[in-house]
């Protein structure tokens, strides 16, 4: 048997991938032409590519995946003609190819409207790496870019035009508002309202009618008579339907493009197939990635002469994207007319976050939605939606969610049908992970290693965490967040025992409450929870060894093996003379030098033997540790303030300094960061830290569980108008409730998400004192404060601990030969690892 | 080179016994990198059980010298290494790697104690 593919995208990898995992090897000669210089990539993520992905790192799999597999791969070499009667295919380089199942895979094109003066220089389309290369080459020359079109690829490419500088960046949009097709109204007033605080110029209701210039474009003339200069424009309008081979061939195509095929993907000829979105099925052209690749199984299971039928029968195009950092989403059925249900919408103009659900009159079932700004419940509501699960008695509360509500939130991922699709990617069932976990698989890595399941995009690890706990639960496990093999303990449960019995080292935690001997997972953690409680040099009572490898050196391992030196400049004040020693020590050790994210200087590039070194120098002109290796405080940020500022409202440096120094040294299940700005201008950022501090008329106001990071969040005001004192007494216990009670590795603002009734049940403990804990977290922080000692004087101190930082124990003084520098911009950078 | 080469009397492979340290060089539960003229040997304590383990220093993931940094540790019983860099595990019996299935393996030596002193056995070539 011959398969002949005609196309190497997405969806062709995808059947090639499928076809040989069903057909024994060399069952059938398999040939695909592709038209592009490169095998298939993974045209979804092709953005990415302006983000620093190369074409490689895109692919889906290397041109010797194809060879390894027996497949004959045609690249730069479009096919030009279908011969049906003789059932053979010839190439643009003169291949003639037999076959006895042909699959089109075709794609589609961009879109270009006929609007006069598209052919200018400066004019691009959006769809290929070589179309992303030509941009790239462009843009350094051009200040103003301008997309035509405001959907789901207009946007996309607003956003590669913004990441490659070009910062003046405009959209246009004939309709009223961005992505009609997918979102409601407010949802794209919101949506619209998101991207402009982004940078983004968007143009509504605006129809352009010619690219003007001579021979390089200079702008956009619209039927409104107005125009916008621009010298590079993105043309993103929609897509065409790659039908033409099929056309000429005289098989059936649609009035506006695709090839028309069946449920069985056949086009007019049964024995050529259509797939992807060249094909039209039901007068549709799926423009997703997931429905092509229902298709290729479907094909691919029908070539294979797989006993059971597939057939396709639409899809649901359902879909959650990021556009420029916002999330958008839209799932099931999201304009449900008003007469047959009823919408819940909530809108916070603020946050920028809309969200909007359909429901049945009768409130039992979820029909479809909206959300922009926060889509973290897709997957759940999705699913909901898709196997008419009954809502709770208040249907919101799938909306709200746990802040809003006491009650759990609907059913969750547990009250799903067996049948329900968890992971879409690898299209695996509830049933299927549930089997696996019942057979014995209980982690995360063992369901991804026997269903595949989470091991795409990842999006689905919540819910399959959540199947696995739950299905555990319903044998009648329980479920103990233990932290490890080694002790049968959850963190807090740890905690405590630790402090009521006054263990002191890991070696008597292991004795009394665990077996074994450890691993990384359970020494850090260890030795965080005796940090936080007793404040002892964490290098003494052998906990050196259980210390994590930054904590270990008390400095930051680095690419090579040096290490990095940042010593405290608390509230990022210092004076010009201890400016000197830095530079003096960075001259003599020969160290790279940096101001960091966190407003002190780091030195980069030291071996392990001279940090005992650098810091006795350090340390005698008066700084200390900095803790930038810790799970600890980091840097207390502060803006100028009211000293020198001509709005400050109060001296937030001073404030900064002294919580700096407060809380130094002081160590937690995940770092800590701070920062005061002197006024509502919030210079110094303090929303996005673990707690923040901004001035105002009357105090101090007070924020709690934001940061930066890969999930950026903002902080929620805690309490107003403070006194220093209190603002003080209120962080002591913000602080140390954290302490205890979060699990190891979290930050204040993801144990702030997850902890039972959110902010306000925090302002009860803190201001309320609502356990009754609020003098016994005081009197804990302060005798933590008052234990402070700076850990690289004691070691440098201690020519026992000194001891440790050497490479070779039976060559001290030797450094690690291996260590290399190159040379960038006059300073050492670490050599490039493989 | 400070190693002093005792070829063990009670052995019949060819095994060159070298002088790494003395056992109050080690942290207990931890480990140090020895210098074997170019070699560096990553040597492991695990001060619980009495045992000793020696592989190579060089994590083969990113041809890092720093597995002597690494934590220690068990899984299942079999005492393992987790490399500082990304934390890969590897097994300190036969030296593979616990974290994926990558051909990524460490050579591992053997190590003797006698009188407080710590020996490592180098394979002599022939
Ligand atoms: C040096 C610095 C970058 C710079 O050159 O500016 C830096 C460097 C590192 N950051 Fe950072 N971060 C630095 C500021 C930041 C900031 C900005 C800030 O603090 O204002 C952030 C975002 C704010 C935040 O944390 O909320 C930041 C978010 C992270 C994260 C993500 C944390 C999260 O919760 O998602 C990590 C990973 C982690 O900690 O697990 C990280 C981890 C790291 C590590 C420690 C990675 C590591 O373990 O080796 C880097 C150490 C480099 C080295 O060899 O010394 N760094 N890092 C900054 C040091 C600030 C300082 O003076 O101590
Ligand atoms: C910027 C961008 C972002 C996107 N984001 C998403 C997203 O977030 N989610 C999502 O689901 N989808 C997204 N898509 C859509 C998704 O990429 C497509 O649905 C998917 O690539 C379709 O796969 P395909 O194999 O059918 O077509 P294509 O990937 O277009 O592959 C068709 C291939 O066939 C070749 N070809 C055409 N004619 C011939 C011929 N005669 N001979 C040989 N070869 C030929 C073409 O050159 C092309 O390489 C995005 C698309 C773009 C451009
Ligand atoms: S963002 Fe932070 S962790 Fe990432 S490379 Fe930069 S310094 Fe390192
Ligand atoms: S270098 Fe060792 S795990 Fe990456």
């Amino acid at each position: 048997m011959k398969i002949v593919i005609i196309g190497n995208g997405m969806v062709s990898y995808k059947f090639c991938e499928k076809i040989i995992a069903k057909l024994p090897s060399r069952a059938a000669e398999i040939v695909v032409f592709g038209e592009e210089p490169r095998p298939a990539y993974d045209r979804v993520h092709l953005s990415e590519f302006f983000a620093g992905k190369t074409a490689d790192d895109l692919l889906m799999a290397p041109a010797d995946w194809y060879a390894a597999n027996d497949i004959t791969l045609h690249l730069g070499d479009p096919v030009q003609q279908i011969d049906r009667n003789t059932k053979t295919v010839h190439s643009y380089k003169g291949i003639t190819e037999a076959y006895d199942y042909l699959v089109i895979a075709t794609g589609s094109s961009a879109f270009v409207p006929p609007i006069p003066g598209v052919d200018k220089k400066g004019v691009f389309i959006y769809r290929t790496i070589e179309d992303l290369e030509l941009m790239r080459d462009y843009a350094p020359k051009a200040k103003r870019g301008v997309v035509i079109g405001g959907g789901l690829l207009g946007l996309e490419a607003a956003k590669a035009l913004l990441d490659l500088g070009i910062s003046d960046t405009h959209v246009i949009e004939f309709a009223p508002r961005l992505m009609p097709r997918q979102i409601d109204e407010s949802g794209s007033r919101i949506l619209e309202q998101q991207l402009r605080q982004l940078g983004l110029q968007i143009h509504t209701n605006k129809n352009t009618s010619e690219v003007i210039g001579g021979d390089t474009m200079t702008g956009l003339q619209f039927a409104d008579e107005s125009i916008l200069e621009a010298d590079m424009l993105v043309i993103s309008a929609g897509i065409k339907p790659r039908d033409e081979l099929a056309k000429l061939s005289g098989l059936e195509t649609g009035h506006r493009g695709g090839i028309v095929v069946n449920e069985k993907l056949q086009t007019t000829d049964p024995e050529i197939f259509a797939i992807g979105e060249c094909a039209l099925y039901n007068g549709m052209i799926y423009g997703l990635v997931a429905p092509g690749y229902e298709m290729a199984e479907v094909v691919a299971s029908h070539i294979a002469g797989e006993a059971q039928e597939k057939a396709f029968t639409g899809f649901d195009m359902s879909t959650k994207l990021k556009l420029i950092g916002v999330d958008v989403a839209s799932f099931g059925d999201p304009f449900a007319p008003a007469d047959t249900s009823r919408s819940i919408v909530f809108e916070d103009t603020m946050k920028g976050v809309y969200k909007r659900i359909s429901i049945t009159n009768d409130g039992k079932h979820l029909l479809g939605g909206i959300l922009i700004g926060d889509a973290d419940a897709y997957n759940i509501l999705l699913q909901t939606a898709k196997n008419k699960v009954i809502l709770p008695p208040n249907p919101e509360d799938v909306l709200l969610g746990a802040r809003g509500g006491s009650q759990e939130a609907g059913p969750g991922v547990l009250g799903l049908p067996d049948d329900a699709i968890i992971c879409s990617c690898e299209s695996v069932s509830k049933g299927s992970i549930c089997a696996a976990v019942e057979a014995g698989n209980e982690t995360l890595d063992a369901i991804k290693k026997c269903t595949k399941a989470g091991t795409c995009c990842g999006g689905c690890t919540p819910m399959v965490k959540d199947l696995i706990t739950g299905t555990m639960k319903a044998q009648g496990k329980y479920i103990r967040n233990v932290i490890c093999e080694h002790f049968a303990y959850s963190r807090q449960e740890l905690y405590d025992l630790i402090r009521i019995k006054n263990v002191r080292s890991f070696d008597d935690a292991l004795d009394h409450y665990g077996h074994g001997d450890g691993c990384e997972i359970c020494k850090p953690v260890i030795a965080s929870i005796m940090a936080s409680l007793w404040n002892d040099m964490i290098l003494d009572k052998g906990n050196d060894v259980v210390q994590d490898s930054n904590d270990r050196f008390l400095a930051n391992i680095q690419k090579g093996g040096t290490y990095s030196v940042v010593p405290r400049i608390p509230g990022g004040e210092i004076t010009p003379a201890k400016l000197l020693v830095i530079a003096q020590v960075a001259l003599k050790y020969n160290l790279y030098t940096k101001i960091t994210g966190g407003q002190r200087i780091d030195l980069f590039g030291a071996h392990l033997d001279d940090l005992p070194n650098i810091w006795e120098e350090l340390i005698d002109a008066g700084f200390e540790s900095g803790h930038a290796y810790g799970k600890a405080l980091r840097t207390v940020k502060s803006c100028v303030g009211s000293t020198w500022c001509r709005f400050g409202l109060h001296d937030s440096v001073s404030f900064a300094i002294q919580i700096e120094e407060r809380y130094r040294g002081l160590r937690a299940p995940h770092k800590i960061k701070s920062a005061v700005s002197g006024c509502i201008r919030e210079c110094a950022e303090a929303q996005s830290k673990d707690f923040g501090i901004i001035a105002t008329e009357k105090g101090w106001n007070l924020y709690v569980g934001g940061n930066g990071g890969s999930k950026p969040q903002h902080a929620i005001l805690l309490a107003a108008d403070l006194d220093s004192e209190t603002c003080i007494r209120y962080i002591d216990r913000f602080l140390m409730f954290y302490i205890k009670t979060a699990d190891p590795l979290t930050r204040t603002a993801t144990w702030l998400n997850k902890l039972d009734g959110g902010i306000t049940y925090l302002r009860n403990v803190v201001i309320n004192d609502s356990l009754g804990i609020a003098a016994e977290l005081e009197a804990e922080m302060q005798s933590l404060v008052d234990k402070y000692k700076c850990e690289w004087k004691e070691v440098v101190d201690s020519p026992e601990l000194r001891k440790r930082f050497s490479h070779f124990v039976n060559a001290p003084g030797t450094k690690d030969p291996t260590v290399k520098f190159d040379t960038l911009r006059e300073q050492k950078k670490a050599a490039e690892w493989k | 080179m400070s190693a002093i080469i005792s070829t063990s009397t009670n052995t019949t492979t060819n095994i060159v016994w070298f002088f790494a340290c003395n056992v109050i060089d080690v942290p207990p539960n931890g480990g140090v990198c020895v210098k074997y003229d170019d070699v560096q040997i990553a040597l492991f304590r695990f001060a619980r059980r009495d045992a000793w383990y020696a592989t190579q220093n060089m994590c083969p993931h990113r041809q890092q010298m720093a597995l002597s940094r690494g934590m220690t540790g068990t899984h299942n019983g079999e005492p393992k290494v987790a490399c500082p860099f990304h934390k890969k595990t590897f097994s300190l019996e036969d030296g593979r790697c616990l974290s994926d299935d990558q051909e990524c393996s460490l050579t591992t030596y053997p190590v003797r104690v006698e009188n407080e002193k710590v020996y490592i056995g180098i394979m002599q070539e022939a």
